[in-house]
């Protein structure tokens, strides 16, 4: 079959690799129609996640049908012909953690949990081609993928339903809605976003369906900022502002936003000193992650706030104003997204027309052109958004 | 070489009592505290090892040679105790879950043959009979004279606080042979081993398999990683230098 394989620091390729198997008992083979690039994996893109090896296959945000079960898998939840959507995050649904509906915190769906408990004390669940560290699953990135534990993650989806309308419930309307609900937004509360990217778009609307009066979308994309406008959000370009925080806080008569979003993660872009010398702790590898955002949610949240940051983090980062944390007495919400939570609620706002997940895309492309769709969309050219890949398509 | 465990003077020890069948017990009851204790390596964790693993202090460190090697492990189990023990006695079913033992077989009544595998294809073999057997509470063997090293193990099971399942925890120890064996035993017992033993005991308990990515797809490994494959293919080599850079920076950073 044909994927998308990391080839090292950006290099991918599209490598034809053996068709994936059943290993273990709970596992099925998905045939994909339909898979997606994350902002996410712009981070493997640029080598600054470690645990990544030559040859691995990329992706965790795919959908198809089941074309193979293995034994184990409980055939009145999970049969062949099925179509389903498969969350990014694997869980076994039976530890302490599922139990619990910290799915993405699962016990043992991760075989390479130690090297995760090194960096981070306890290891979450394992994810799809995203690093050895998270379990070192092959990805979706690809004609077929095995997926473990079948019966507990994909969804299964009712006929007639286009793959654009719902290959986003495998990671980012779920991570976009789970960010906005980490939130606490209460009737009437304004939410800053940072970033504008899917995610974030996503977040916007979640945060209007959970209640919020006002959102306030920062980024410096003039098309992202516009999609973000055609969501109902108030916007910053923060190029054309001096001072994102107090641009906030003119916004808000002083106060600030309720609760602060850090959409974008390790790698934010910014013009001021703290943006050099985190690029350059980065280059020397004193430090993995840069986190601007993180900083200005935390100055600019208003007393009491709450800061919810979907976007991904994944080592070590610097200078985070903690003054400022405690003694504003903020709360901090953050994590994978527990994705079998959502998967089915959000199912039905799509199925009842309040919410159509397309509108995010920018690019319909074969899978042989990921390679390229990959640098498209981390210079964010041709107005890249979202790219879906067609891995049948010639 | 089984001789020397029994000939051991507990004598001096107020808390340790005479025979190995009686030691590990302790050593399992008071292991926790203990550990934490003498990881503190100061007056005060002395005391809390006193206090809280007296027996597991003198049990396992009073008159121990150089080589011993006293590993140990605990995982959480969503399941009860009873179930816990069960799969766990069953120990022919053992190497499947532990990744070192080529085989174990009942070779009379208490009495199992283990086989565990070493690098190179060598292998170490004792017999062990049964100290300890009571269900859903408490496992216990040890070796017997004639066996390639001097090896107990101990595995106890309780029903974890607030009702969250079982508490399973283990500690084996030993005292490997002077020579070639020596070598060959130290690569087959250290915490971290029997910690990922736990973890796919876990697995296999919870969820009726163990998760792997063994025979997954993937594109063209580079020749450096499929060498180190080849050498440890439990480990992902290129994961583990880059890890160290992760590390490095964040000794710098403190």
């Amino acid at each position: 079959m044909k994927a998308v394989c990391w080839m090292g620091t950006n290099k991918m390729s599209v490598e034809n690799v053996p068709d994936p198997q059943i290993l273990n008992r709970r596992d099925a083979i998905v045939r994909i129609t339909s898979t997606c690039i994350c902002g996410s994996d712009l981070h493997l893109y640029n080598g600054l996640i470690p645990t990544m090896e030559q040859g691995d296959i990329m992706g965790h945000e795919f959908m198809g049908e089941i074309v193979e079960t293995g034994a184990g898998v409980d055939k009145e939840k999970l049969k062949v012909g099925d179509r389903v959507v498969v969350p990014f995050t694997i869980a076994c649904g039976r530890c302490f953690f599922c139990e619990q509906k910290l799915w993405s915190c699962c016990d043992n769906s991760n075989p390479n949990y130690w090297i995760a408990e090194k960096m981070m004390g306890y290891s979450p669940s394992g994810l799809f081609g995203y690093t050895h560290m998270l379990g070192g699953y092959a990805g979706g990135q690809a004609q077929y993928a095995r997926v473990p534990y079948a019966d507990v993650g994909p969804l299964k989806l009712p006929e007639g339903i286009p793959d654009d309308k719902v290959v986003f419930l495998s990671d980012i309307f779920p991570t976009g809605y789970f960010g906005a609900l980490n939130c606490d937004i209460k009737a009437g509360d304004t939410v800053a976003i940072w970033g504008c990217g899917p995610v974030a778009q996503f977040a916007i609307r979640s945060a209007f369906m959970l209640g919020a009066e006002r959102v306030i979308a920062i980024d410096r994309f003039p098309y992202r900022l516009q999609m973000a406008q055609e969501g109902g959000a108030e916007t910053i370009n923060y190029e054309e502002v001096d001072d994102v925080v107090q641009t906030l806080k003119d916004m808000t008569a002083n106060i600030g936003p309720d609760s602060c979003m850090d959409a974008v993660g390790m790698e934010a872009h910014d013009d001021g000193f703290m943006y050099k010398l985190d690029r350059a702790k980065q280059a020397l590898k004193v430090e993995s992650d840069r986190p601007i955002v993180l900083r200005q949610c935390i100055q600019a949240c208003r007393k009491g706030g709450t800061v919810s940051v979907p976007g991904v983090y994944s080592g070590f980062a610097d200078k985070i104003p903690m003054g400022a944390f405690m003694n504003k007495a903020l709360t901090m919400k953050t994590g994978q997204t527990h994705m079998m939570r959502f998967m089915q609620p959000l199912l039905d706002r799509i199925q009842k027309d309040e919410i159509d997940p397309s509108f995010v895309i920018s690019h319909r492309v074969p899978i042989d052109l990921a390679p390229e769709m990959y640098k498209t969309f981390r210079d964010k050219k041709d107005n890249c958004t979202k790219v879906v890949l067609d891995p049948w398509a010639n | 070489m089984n001789q020397t465990i029994q000939s051991r003077d507990y004598d001096s020890a107020p808390c340790a009592s005479k025979t190995t069948e009686r030691k590990v017990g302790p050593i399992i009851a008071g292991t926790s505290m203990a550990l934490l204790g003498l990881s503190r390596r100061s007056k005060s964790g002395l005391a809390l090892a006193l206090a809280g693993g007296a027996l597991a202090y003198f049990g396992s460190r009073r008159n121990a040679s150089e080589d011993e090697v006293l590993a140990h492990g605990s995982v959480l189990l969503n399941c009860s105790p009873q179930e816990a023990y069960a799969l766990y006695r069953n120990f022919e079913e053992l190497p499947l879950i532990m990744q070192h033992l080529e085989s174990v077989t009942k070779i009379g009544q208490g009495r199992y043959r283990w086989i565990a595998l070493g690098p190179m294809g060598t292998s170490i073999r004792w017999d062990a009979e049964m100290v300890h057997d009571r269900e859903g509470e408490f496992i216990s063997w040890r070796s017997l004279p004639g066996s390639d090293v001097d090896i107990e193990s101990a595995v106890r099971f309780q029903t974890a606080p607030g009702n969250r399942g079982t508490l399973l925890s283990a500690v084996t120890r030993m005292d490997p042979p002077a020579g070639k064996l020596k070598r060959i035993a130290a690569k087959l017992l250290n915490t971290f081993m029997i910690q990922q033993d736990l973890r796919r005991f876990k697995a296999l308990i919870e969820t009726g398999e163990i998760p792997t990515t063994e025979g997954q797809s993937h594109g063209p490994r580079s020749r450096m990683t499929a060498a180190l494959r080849v050498a440890d293919p439990t480990r992902p080599p290129k994961g583990d230098s880059e890890m160290s850079e992760v590390f490095n920076a964040k000794r710098r950073i403190a």
